[in-house]
């Protein structure tokens, strides 16, 4: 079976986010970047899918050339090969965008399974899986947290409780947090991800939809107060929530 | 004028709270609202769909069990038929799955999550956090239908006082994925993503026994969801579900308690948009206090029960 495990190139969660000096866009200086969180699941999930039932696992992302570091230590935890698809408009290609484009590569590599992480810690869209599986007409199940492809089954978290999704390949699946612990790559692996292939390739462009008409920082919160020590403070806060904020 | 059709959920016959918080987000950009429910119990919810700024409801039979995949299409053909300019849905676990699909089926982008919607002139505008709202974007798009999820609790509910006409659509069927089971959560516990109070918890709770003062809290409060920070997660103190910041939920409640939690960048990013934050922690310099409206120094063992006492009280004294 032919598994991709789709990822993206993000700022690290840790990184504070300043505007660049037009506040046109997200000032990309001294930013350190990371695999997106999710998508380090989705990896996972697909190395895990080639040892228990064979097959073989592409990491494929939309991004800059630098990119290929986090390609790197994602093929480093056992995947067979990198696709980066070298992207001149990354940082503003939209959602729908984005899907076109990593369908058609999916349909191109004649691949079954589609992971992906939930959500990207950039962006925060939460749209790119299931709009690949639409695009397609596979099916598609979000915010996975167990899988059982045996069974074609798969645990949804939803605010009312644990959704169970039967579904036939292919799919995409996205990735949520408990789905699986990553592992972190071995240097057997590391050595091995240098000799795996790892291609960067052009694409046909697909305009956008979205354009940006501004950004900003959030604002500052008004400075706040300390109303006391310990339990004797109590009977302070109460007041100022009732009173000053009428949040009670 | 546009017609805006917005997805409204619902339970126990009545539509839900998030759904209702996005009629009121369509009725600021239209006075053509259309409403498009789905499943058993639909009719009934859509009649209290007047009040609230939906003009018409459209009733899709819906499938048993329910196909996410299934209510794409149905959802997607009503904007069609209806020459919708406009989709929206709350951005629930529901409305976060299904959107993207219906926007993929009328080939057009999709604003996920927005915290405000606006007619600027003859385009409209979406404004959503990034970085988990490190950076605010105001966004606009080119595409054929804009669609949107609303984030909860970040836009009132309309109360408009109209009448509704109800009408029922049609459901199709070839479906790939089905739905077979629900394990709802024990007693109706609110998610930290509805609640309109989240109090959340960090590594000063100590182990996961140390939560049950927070979980006693938000009993008293009546309308709280607990939450906690990756750190009280990765300590498998609390569920994931229940994670707010980057790599968990964002949110906005009107009141947010933080306890025992020092506020690391990731943890802030998912909760600095509630409307008042109150800190208590043992460390007075903890950078939390720097965000929090209010702040308690001290031991959270002895300050949480004190707080839970005197909301107790509050509540008894209606």
């Amino acid at each position: 079976m032919k598994i991709v495990a789709c990822i993206k190139r993000v700022p690290s969660t840790e990184a504070t986010a300043k505007l660049s000096p037009d506040g046109r866009g997200v000032d990309t200086a001294n930013l350190a970047y990371m695999t997106s969180f999710y998508d380090e699941i989705a990896v996972e999930q697909a190395v895990l899918t080639k040892e228990a039932s064979g097959g073989e696992v592409t990491v494929l992302t939309i991004g800059p050339a630098e990119a290929s570091k986090e390609v790197r230590e994602c093929i480093a935890k056992g995947a067979d090969a990198g696709i980066i698809m070298t992207d001149p408009e990354w940082g503003s290609r939209d959602n729908l965008s984005t899907a076109k484009v990593l369908a058609a590569k999916l349909g191109e590599l004649d691949a079954e399974l589609c992971f992906m992480g939930r959500v990207a810690t950039d962006r925060d869209s939460a749209s790119v899986g299931p709009m690949v599986a639409t695009l397609l007409g596979w099916s598609c199940v979000t915010d996975v947290v167990a899988l059982s492809l045996e069974d074609g089954t798969a645990q949804r978290e939803t605010e009312q409780g644990l959704e169970t999704i039967s579904f036939s390949l292919p799919a995409v699946i996205t990735c949520d947090k408990g789905l699986n612990e990553p592992r972190y790559a071995g240097l057997k692996g590391i050595m091995a991800a240098k000799k795996k292939p790892l291609e960067e390739v052009a694409f046909e462009e697909v305009p956008s939809q979205i354009s940006t008409a501004s950004l900003a920082l959030p604002a500052e919160r008004s400075e706040g107060r300390i109303v006391g020590e310990g339990p004797d403070a109590v009977p302070a806060l109460m007041e100022a929530l009732r009173n000053e904020a009428q949040a009670l | 004028m546009t017609t805006a059709i917005v997805f409204v959920e619902h339970s126990d016959n009545a539509p839900r709270r998030a759904s209702l918080e996005c009629l009121g987000a369509a009725t600021s950009l239209t006075d053509s609202v259309v409403a498009v429910l789905s499943g058993a119990g639909a009719e009934e919810a859509a009649k209290a769909l007047g009040a609230h700024g939906a003009g018409r409801a459209i009733c899709l039979p819906g499938s048993d069990p329910f196909s996410p995949d299934g209510l794409a299409r149905d959802v997607a053909a009503v904007v069609g038929e209806q020459g919708g300019g406009i989709f929206l849905a709350a951005a629930t676990s529901r409305g976060r799955d299904l959107s993207p699909r219906v926007a993929a089926l009328l080939d057009s982008a999709l604003f996920s999550d927005c915290t405000a919607l606006v007619r600027a002139g003859e385009s409209l505008r979406a404004t959503r956090p990034w970085l988990a709202g490190k950076v605010i974007a105001t966004l606009e798009s080119s595409g054929p239908v804009f669609c949107a999820t609303t984030r909860l609790n970040a836009f009132n509910a309309a109360e408009t006082g109209g009448t509704i006409e109800v009408s029922t659509g049609n459901s199709g069927g070839d479906f790939r994925e089905l739905v077979k089971e629900l394990s709802a959560k024990s007693g109706g516990q609110l998610d930290v993503k509805e609640a309109p109070v989240v109090i959340s918890g960090g590594r000063g709770m100590k182990d996961a026994d140390g939560f049950k003062i927070l979980d006693e809290l938000a009993a008293a409060f009546g309308n709280a969801a607990v939450g906690a920070s990756r750190a009280a997660v990765d300590a498998g103190w609390r569920s994931h579900a229940e994670q707010v910041g980057q790599t968990g939920k964002v949110v906005s409640p009107q009141l947010y308690i933080a306890v025992g939690i020092s506020g690391a960048i990731q943890h802030l990013a998912g909760m600095k948009t509630s409307t008042t934050i109150v800190a208590i922690n043992k460390d007075a310099d903890a950078p939390i206090f720097k965000l929090a409206d209010y702040g308690i120094v001290g031991d959270v063992f002895e300050v949480v029960p004190a707080l839970t006492a005197a909301v107790a009280t509050l509540r008894a004294e209606g």
